[in-house]
């Protein structure tokens, strides 16, 4: 340090400094460790992040709107809805330009069914209103006004226009307003009723009973893994298969043979007929609910959460709890102040590790949920693939992606990703 | 033997009852084991692996549990009492300190299920610490602290609850040889100053006799011998003990005769020397001479008059600092070893010179062959 200080840098042999050829000496390493992960960073870019990253994007996309009509919303800007009336002729005029070239494009149903998603009833006046306005002369025709309201009275509605003003822009947070349960009213947003409340439901929803399925996981994966890590390493392999073993059958194929035990014709509760526990007219009703979720996913979820936990208690020296032992303390106290606390790093990495897949769980809640057993990730779907609202679909996903990044920050706090171990 | 009783007056505090362990119902570990230890002593066990000296150790710690026969401490038969409730303080292999606490919480433990009070706590661990020469580091966790420094920790941690008696399993088989030794002196000077009563396990023979009252010396089960340590390595029962302890040249020979308590033992080469019986009862018997290699002499002027001489051939000399190691070729037996004493007047052996060395009747110990 000395030398360098009085000498200026230290160089090596050859008079380069030092530095420069420590530099130069460790950059084919450094392209290998490049060359070595490339292959898979371009797949997951190409494949996993880029097509998430515009999915996530169509939350707040709202192009299609001032696209298709760009001399409506432009005429809009002068009408206030406020006033109770119905907009000017400037604004009829525009709307009647807008259609005939959205018409030609085929694209005027789009926007009717984009703008239904925030008024119900906007669609069907715009796939209703397409044809006739191709008709018209825009030079000659005018006024529009009446001829609009003679094609469907709705276009006399301010309601229909507010809608079309307030969406008129490049980006809406119209998805995640909808997402939490939430509408724009001439007042400003403010939440639904709370009954309607679909969303925030399934979202606490799916975190409680995530949370539940973990506890469970936890509950019946501990001792199985503390019997593991304190048995002969022969007798542990083979129990170590056996908690493998649903690994090797497919999700559905699982998930189905719960629905085969659970149902109300199952085997569990023919079982129970059997036995006499119950009447064959008041089966137990296991499936369709929230009780079924849980029993599949705990069985489905349990390897998660049980091989972090074997993989750290085999670290743990059984002469830790001797030494609590002889040191005073009751088996009891043994395991809860000495070998429990060692274990936390386990329970921390099942934890996480299951409460995530249990948060983004699809299959199964679909499968076997009913109606109050599905998930968030259910309505996602739904919205995805059925109802066609991407960018809802994609508000919902990044709220999700939200609150779990939320949750894994206040783990951090409380136990520290440090603290984790996974093996 | 008048060896065999603890070194002070107060007997069988800890004792062994014709104990046998076995883990799988077809072999003994521990055959036959009786073993009466007096309070306030040093006892260490040793032995090579699998001699059965920790499993002695854990039945006494109560982590096994005998097969047969009775363990008492201070007269009170211990099988039944779970390890918590019989106030042994014991000393793990590789320390055992609990990582996730810190010295001050490790050293508290013992004191907090035994519900001591908060200051009660705070001072016994003071000064426990003090013990060990390690105050200043309560907050220190496990993991920050050096080998040596965590050994300190698990003794002052197995004493912090004043238990009279401690068990010590290995403590300084994963220290560096200098601090060992250092190690070594402040465990026996623990033990003098707290009066405490001390079962230590090794398979480290300089440890035993450094450190122990008496040593028992174990082997296939069985305590070969039970000794103090200047008895076992001057006057080994056996030549497994002969082995074992220090090191030990043999030569293989038949008795011609015993007589006033001295056997002419003739090697396997022809030579005749004297040995002191230890376990040979009559002529005709196959024997092992054992004989420690600095009690062999080669020079003419120090041999005694009655001390038959043997014929050895110089076969490598090697300069240890401190002492002369000398390989010779003797009846036979290539690896019999001298050592001499680095003093001013003593001479370099040369390969290939052929000597005259000789012994004391009693140094020489004809043992089972």
């Amino acid at each position: 340090m000395t030398d360098a200080a009085i000498d200026g840098p230290v160089l090596s042999a050859d008079g380069r400094p030092l530095k420069q050829s420590l530099r130069r000496s460790l950059r084919r390493q450094q392209w290998r460790a490049i060359l070595l992960i490339a292959p898979l960073f371009v797949f997951v870019l190409v494949s996993f992040l880029m097509p998430i990253g515009s999915m996530l994007f169509r939350s707040v996309e709202n192009d299609i709107v001032p696209d298709t009509l760009p001399l409506t919303v432009a005429a809009l800007q002068d009408w206030d809805y406020a006033s109770g009336e119905p907009p000017g002729e400037p604004v009829y005029a525009a709307m009647a330009a807008d259609l005939q070239a959205a018409f030609e494009e085929k694209t005027h149903t789009q926007v009717g069914r984009r703008l239904n998603y925030e008024t119900p009833g906007v669609s069907s006046i715009f796939r209703k209103s397409g044809r006739p306005v191709s008709r018209w002369d825009l030079a000659e025709d005018g006024p529009f006004r009446d001829r609009f309201i003679d094609i469907d009275a709705d276009w006399g509605d301010p309601e229909v226009w507010r809608t079309i003003k307030s969406y008129g822009g490049r980006y809406t947070t119209g998805y995640y307003l909808a997402a939490i349960d939430g509408e724009l009213t001439p007042e400003g947003p403010r939440l639904k009723e709370p009954d309607q409340r679909v969303n925030q439901k399934l979202l606490w929803r799916t975190l409680w009973l995530s949370a539940f399925i973990t506890f469970c996981t936890f509950a019946l994966g501990y001792p199985v893994a503390w019997l593991m890590a304190n048995i002969r390493e022969r007798t542990a392999n083979l129990l170590l298969i056996l908690v493998l073993l649903p690994f090797w059958t497919s999700l559905l194929v699982r998930t189905s043979s719960w629905k085969i035990l659970l149902q109300e014709q199952g085997v569990i509760n023919d079982f129970a007929v059997w036995i006499g526990l119950v009447a064959d007219d008041n089966r137990f009703q296991m499936i369709n609910n929230q009780f079924g979720v849980v029993v599949a996913m705990t069985h489905i979820l349990l390897p998660f959460m049980i091989l972090p936990l074997y993989s750290v208690m085999k670290t743990i020296s059984p002469t830790y709890v001797r030494a609590a032992r002889s040191l005073g303390a009751t088996s009891w106290t043994s395991f809860w102040r000495v070998y429990f606390p060692q274990s936390v790093p386990g329970i921390g990495a099942g934890a996480i590790l299951v409460f995530i897949l249990a948060v983004g769980y699809f299959i199964t809640p679909e499968l076997v949920g009913g109606a109050d057993g599905t998930f968030i990730s259910n309505r996602i779907y739904y919205q995805f693939s059925v109802s066609g609202n991407w960018g809802l679909a994609a508000a919902l996903g990044t709220m999700m992606l939200a609150v779990v990044l939320v949750l894994f920050w206040v783990y951090d706090k409380i136990v520290g990703v440090d603290n984790m171990k996974l093996g | 033997m008048p060896q065999d009783a603890p070194a002070n007056g107060a007997d069988h505090y800890v004792v062994f009852d014709r104990v046998q362990k076995s883990y799988d119902g077809e072999t003994l570990v521990v055959k036959d084991l009786n073993l009466d230890i007096g309070q306030g002593e040093f006892l260490t066990m040793l032995g090579p692996s699998g001699s059965g000296k920790t499993t002695c150790l854990m039945m006494l710690a109560g982590f096994e549990t005998a097969t047969h026969g009775e363990i008492l401490l201070n007269g009170r038969p211990i099988n039944n009492i779970p390890p918590h409730k019989r106030e042994i303080g014991m000393v793990f292999q590789n320390y055992a300190l609990f990582p996730h606490m810190t010295v001050a919480e490790n050293l508290a433990f013992p004191l907090e299920v035994r519900k001591f009070g908060k200051s009660e706590r705070e001072a016994k661990v003071k000064r426990a610490l003090q013990m060990v020469q390690m105050d200043g580091f309560q907050g220190r966790r496990p993991a920050q602290l050096s080998g040596g420094q965590q050994q300190r920790i698990a003794l002052a941690r197995a004493l912090v609850f004043e238990p009279d008696l401690v068990l010590m399993d290995e403590p300084l088989g994963a220290l560096d040889k200098q601090l060992r030794e250092h190690m070594q002196f402040e465990i026996k000077h623990l033990h003098e100053n707290l009066g405490i009563t001390v079962v230590y396990v090794t398979h480290d023979q300089t440890e035993a006799l450094t450190m122990s009252d008496r040593v028992a010396v174990f082997n296939d089960g069985r305590i070969q011998q039970l000794a103090p340590p200047d008895v076992l390595y001057e006057a080994p029962d056996n030549s497994f003990v002969a082995q074992f302890i220090g090191e030990n040249n043999t030569l293989m020979g038949t008795v011609k005769q015993i007589e006033n308590g001295i056997a002419l033992v003739e090697l396997d080469d022809g030579e005749l020397i004297d040995a002191k019986p230890v376990n040979v009862t009559r002529p005709g018997e196959r024997t092992r001479v054992s004989i420690r290699p600095e009690r062999v002499e080669y020079k003419a002027e120090r041999l005694q008059d009655a001390a038959h001489t043997v014929h050895a051939e110089v076969l490598e000399f090697i300069y240890m600092g401190d002492i002369f190691r000398t390989r010779l070729r003797v009846a036979g037996n290539d690896e019999f070893v001298i050592k001499t004493r680095n003093a001013p007047d003593q001479r370099r052996l040369e390969a290939g010179e052929k000597i005259e060395i000789g012994w004391l009747p009693e140094d020489c110990r004809a043992l089972d062959a």
